[in-house]
């Protein structure tokens, strides 16, 4: 399975939590927002918990060949 | 890299302006971003002041936070009590128990609590027009409002808020506090929470510290000392940081009366002004040194080599008066265009209830503005009075008048 990273920069609060929880896979732009180092990944466990720990939940992660979300963890 | 001789001694004397950076952090930041500074221990430490430089601290793993802990290394204050707590662990160990609260902090879920968080304003503020002039700010709204809002999500009584504030204000401690005045506070608090997480073990309820008692007793997600230290942090940072935002950004306004003119003309701007004076105002006290990490390996900042395992400390809200990061700095401005800023941090220890305080603070601005005309402080700001030893800047009292409707 490979997964597709996506930020919501509209809800992006630009608090750098993404960045401190899975290091190397997200970045700021021009404007300060957060965006994925690379759009698509093999499932990792960094990448959901930058997800699940964003205070604004912009981050979105879906299955990148059905297109469905990925399931936070239990 | 050999240490400069003369590193300035850290923490700096107080401020004449609470809000404000002093005359020696200011020298350090027009020279470079990252200063050799020496901590009262005579140990040498870095004191980051550049933005850009103070963020990468907070979110660069190869900047430790568990490592401060290590043995034998000092710690000061209100870093004593912190050992074991979420703000000392590095993820992915963070992570781990930050995802148990994460949801539960999550802009969808503040914005749920508007109305009830707008409420509560309301009924202390009903509570002032009720009482005599001049008022106290501080005790009879800052610290209600943000003490009665946690205490609803982690179903702690409200009435207890003497006992807990108290404790709380003692565990905030700068460097001049003794550990063992400060491991007594913890200790009174631990057992306090100890109890009712007890209670609640034999009535769960709708609140955040049974949702935590679950994630222990069902999930085995964290220890007993984890939780309960949790608990205890979520209650004491949940009300202490923002109730001396509430009184630090009313001063700061009122000695900036075009500003507060400004935004009683145009509540339309609170939003805005809310981020401005989380950036531009600073409510740490002058005896706080910020939370340390130490480097992991050698590090290249701000075009200054620092070896492995040495101390560095972001100072995240000197930062965000950085020229290099906004124009005019040092310039209050309500209508300012919102950026991001370092008043919450950043990276996985960026604050947890950051969005909460957000609200509380719009909430608390749009009360005071729109029901208590001219609002004012009674008294210059130099006869201010902090409490001392203080890691947050916390006033003994904020007495306030205003016009009749």
């Amino acid at each position: 399975m490979t997964w597709r990273v996506e930020v919501d920069t509209g809800l992006c609060i630009s608090s750098g939590m993404c960045m401190g929880t899975a290091p190397g896979r997200f970045r700021f732009d021009e404007s300060q927002h957060s965006r994925p180092t690379r759009a698509l990944t093999e499932p990792d466990d960094q990448v959901r918990d930058a997800a699940a720990s964003c205070p604004v939940e912009a981050i979105l992660l879906t299955d990148a060949g059905t297109g469905q979300p990925v399931p936070p963890y239990d | 890299m050999i240490g400069q001789p003369e590193a300035p001694r850290f923490p700096f004397p107080p401020c004449p302006v609470p809000y404000s950076p002093g005359p020696e952090v200011r020298e350090l930041m027009a020279k470079c971003p990252v200063n050799q500074v020496r901590l009262p221990d005579d140990s040498t430490a870095w004191l980051v002041t550049g933005f850009a430089e103070a963020r990468e601290v907070m979110i660069d793993q190869r900047y430790s936070r568990a490592l401060v802990f290590a043995p034998g290394r000092q710690v000061y204050g209100v870093e004593a009590t912190l050992s074991d707590a979420l703000i000392a662990m590095d993820p992915p160990e963070h992570t781990r128990l930050r995802k148990l609260v994460a949801a539960a902090f999550t802009d969808k879920r503040v914005q749920a609590l508007r109305p009830r968080v707008a409420q509560i304003v309301d009924g202390l503020i009903d509570a002032m027009l009720a009482g005599s002039r001049p008022a106290d700010l501080s005790r009879s709204f800052s610290l209600m409002v943000p003490a009665s809002v946690i205490c609803a999500l982690l179903g702690v009584p409200v009435t207890d808020v003497e006992r807990f504030h108290e404790w709380s204000n003692a565990i905030f401690a700068d460097w001049s506090r003794s550990r063992e005045e400060i491991g007594e506070a913890y200790a009174a608090m631990s057992r306090y929470m100890s109890e009712l997480i007890t209670q609640k073990r034999k009535s769960s309820q709708d609140d955040l510290i049974s949702v935590l008692i679950d994630a222990r007793d069902s999930g085995d997600k964290l220890s007993e000392a984890e939780l309960v230290d949790f608990c205890i942090q979520l209650l004491a940072a949940g009300h202490e940081t923002t109730a001396n935002s509430i009184n630090m950004s009313f001063v700061a306004l009122c000695q900036h009366p075009d500003e507060l003119a400004r935004l009683r003309a145009d509540p339309g701007l609170i939003p805005a002004a809310v981020e401005e004076l989380l950036r531009y105002v600073i409510i740490s006290g002058s005896g706080f040194i910020p939370l340390a990490r130490i480097t992991r390996e050698e590090v290249r900042l701000g075009g200054v080599t620092i070896p492995a395992g040495e101390t560095v400390l972001p100072s995240f809200n000197v930062a965000n008066r950085d020229p290099a990061a906004f124009d005019h700095p040092d310039r209050l401005d309500v209508g300012r265009v919102p950026k991001a800023h370092l008043g919450f941090g950043a990276g996985a220890h960026h604050c947890l209830g950051a969005q909460l305080a957000r609200m509380e603070l719009q909430e608390a601005f749009r009360g005071l503005l729109e029901r208590l005309p001219g609002l004012r402080m009674t008294r210059p700001m130099s006869e201010l009075e902090f409490r001392e030893g203080q890691a947050i800047a916390s006033m003994r009292e904020l007495l306030v008048t205003w016009d009749d409707a």
